[in-house]
């Protein structure tokens, strides 16, 4: 699906004789390729690193891995403002709901209260979010809840602008029980060639790894991608 | 049989009646030809950077309406507190007064926990108002300050997104200023050096943008020290005039004077009393 740039309520009419240029007057978008996947004791999620307003980037190192606890993370894709938002009122939502259960909180949990305020402000919202995490009940889980506010768990998962381009490597590269590694190979592969083909998308690889263990985050900078066969 | 009406509680959440209204003023207006009054704009360039002992941000001095220029040295650079400095870019009131408002309440918040405010709390304040008004606040600021946990530079988009950065543009010229930091940024600069990298981002959208110009004003906030220079720099300086067009006294030569006094009478007077009401 292509860029998800927030159509704002009342078109801003566009002064053409303004010294200021369109890009500045463009909402920040998030472009974005993101990816998560399931293995045997935890979660590998990915994305790329670029933010755009039109057709310049405003940020082109990004964390779209944004953490909503100690063991849950989302990657976030549409406009950069209401993602932010969401994740920000999330946070303190499941960080609150975790003091009174006096226990970490269930993945399912954070996922449900991402669908709660996307689903209920459909109308004004335009966020992808993948929530992906490790909890003791269930172990590693990923959970899409896409604009419009649906949610689902998959064993693996796009999402954003750059998706589009590697559904087919996805579906044909994924098998059930892979090994860490192995996950972290497919999502830094699959989010590379998304760079690729993506204008939307771009910038540097960010991996992360949650387990019982904890959390770990790499980065794959521009001149150490991997290698397409293409060129 | 009679109507049942159920009262409505009032909705929680900001109203955008006017929005639509304005939509739709503008339409009318459009096709009558005329337009409505515009709000002043900043055009501008500002920028910020991270350096080794703190932030240091920059900003030019033009404020555009329309194609003229409004106010040939407006000052960009806000104070939000002591230790955290931010520069406005976009609709001018809307940076003046947003900056206002989360200065005072970070004031008040600071009094309440007893402790000098950091800058990701005014970060947040600014995110979650700007959010709350949708974008509708033009507002795009670059925000800087040093607090217990070091340097911070922030820049906040009108929608409420923002990013933490080393360095950061923001405004017509920000292109500009961004190509000069993208060519010669290095984390952990000394503060000459990064002085001058920002005076030069700011003198590339001075120079090659035209929503901005005159002057450059520079902070450099470092733990316990403020630097408010303005202006750092007078880049564009009104010249002086080489020569005049008026004829002084004495240059066209007098050869006689004569003095004839007219008589005149009084034909009619009549009395307009000025309607002071």
């Amino acid at each position: 699906m292509a860029a998800a740039t927030m159509s704002p309520f009342f078109s801003q009419n566009i002064n053409q004789n303004s010294l200021v240029p369109d890009w500045t007057s463009q909402e920040v978008s998030t472009g974005t390729t993101i990816m998560a996947v399931e293995y045997d004791g935890g979660v590998v999620i990915g994305a790329d690193s670029r933010t755009t307003t039109g057709a310049y980037i405003a940020n082109r190192v990004t964390d779209k891995l944004t953490p909503i606890h100690d063991r849950i993370f989302c990657c976030r894709s549409g406009s950069a403002a209401d993602t932010q938002a969401i994740a920000d009122v999330v946070t303190y939502q499941l960080g609150f709901h975790s003091i009174e259960l006096d226990a970490p909180p269930l993945v399912e949990t954070a996922a449900n209260l991402f669908r709660a305020s996307c689903y209920k402000y459909r109308e004004e919202l335009s966020a992808g979010i993948l929530v992906a995490g490790w909890d003791q009940r269930r172990g590693g889980q990923v959970y899409c809840v896409p604009i419009g506010g649906m949610l689902v768990r998959q064993p693996v998962s796009v999402g954003g602008s750059g998706s589009s381009y590697i559904y087919g490597y996805m579906d044909s590269n994924y098998k059930p029980n892979m090994t860490k590694d192995q996950c972290l190979e497919l999502v830094g592969a699959a989010v590379a060639l998304a760079m690729e083909r993506d204008g939307s998308s771009g910038g540097v690889i960010r991996l992360a790894s949650i387990s019982e263990a904890g959390v770990e985050r790499r980065v794959i900078l521009g001149n150490q991608l991997p290698k397409c066969s293409t060129h | 049989m009679a109507t049942l009406i159920v009262n409505q509680p009032p909705v929680g959440g900001f109203s955008f009646d006017h929005c639509k209204r304005n939509a739709y003023l503008l339409g009318e207006a459009n096709k009558v030809g005329s337009s409505l009054p515009t709000a002043r704009k900043t055009g501008t360039t500002i920028c910020g950077i991270v350096f080794k002992d703190g932030v240091i941000l920059g900003a030019d001095t033009r404020a555009t309406e329309g194609m003229v220029v409004a106010d040939k040295n407006c000052s960009k650079i806000h104070h939000i507190s002591s230790n955290i400095y931010c520069c406005g870019a976009g609709t001018a009131a809307d940076t003046e007064m947003t900056t206002q408002i989360i200065s005072s309440n970070l004031e008040l918040h600071a009094l309440s926990t007893g402790r000098v405010p950091r800058v990701a709390t005014a970060n947040r304040m600014l995110k979650q108002m700007l959010f709350r008004y949708q974008g509708h606040i033009g507002a795009a600021l670059v925000l800087g300050g040093v607090d217990c946990n070091g340097p911070h530079l922030y820049s906040i988009y009108p929608h409420g997104s923002t990013d933490k950065l080393p360095y950061v543009t923001m405004g017509s010229g920000s292109l500009a200023a961004m190509a000069v930091f993208e060519d010669r940024y290095k984390p952990d600069m000394e503060e000459e050096d990064a002085k001058r990298l920002v005076r030069d981002a700011i003198a590339a959208g001075i120079f090659n943008d035209l929503g901005s110009g005159s002057n450059i004003d520079l902070c450099v906030i470092t733990k316990g020290n403020l630097d408010y220079i303005r202006p750092h720099e007078e880049a564009n300086k009104k010249g002086v005039r080489t020569g005049d067009y008026k004829y002084k006294r004495g240059t066209t030569g007098v050869l006689s004077k004569a003095v004839t006094p007219l008589n005149l009478e009084v034909v009619e007077e009549s009395v307009l009393t000025m309607d002071t009401s």
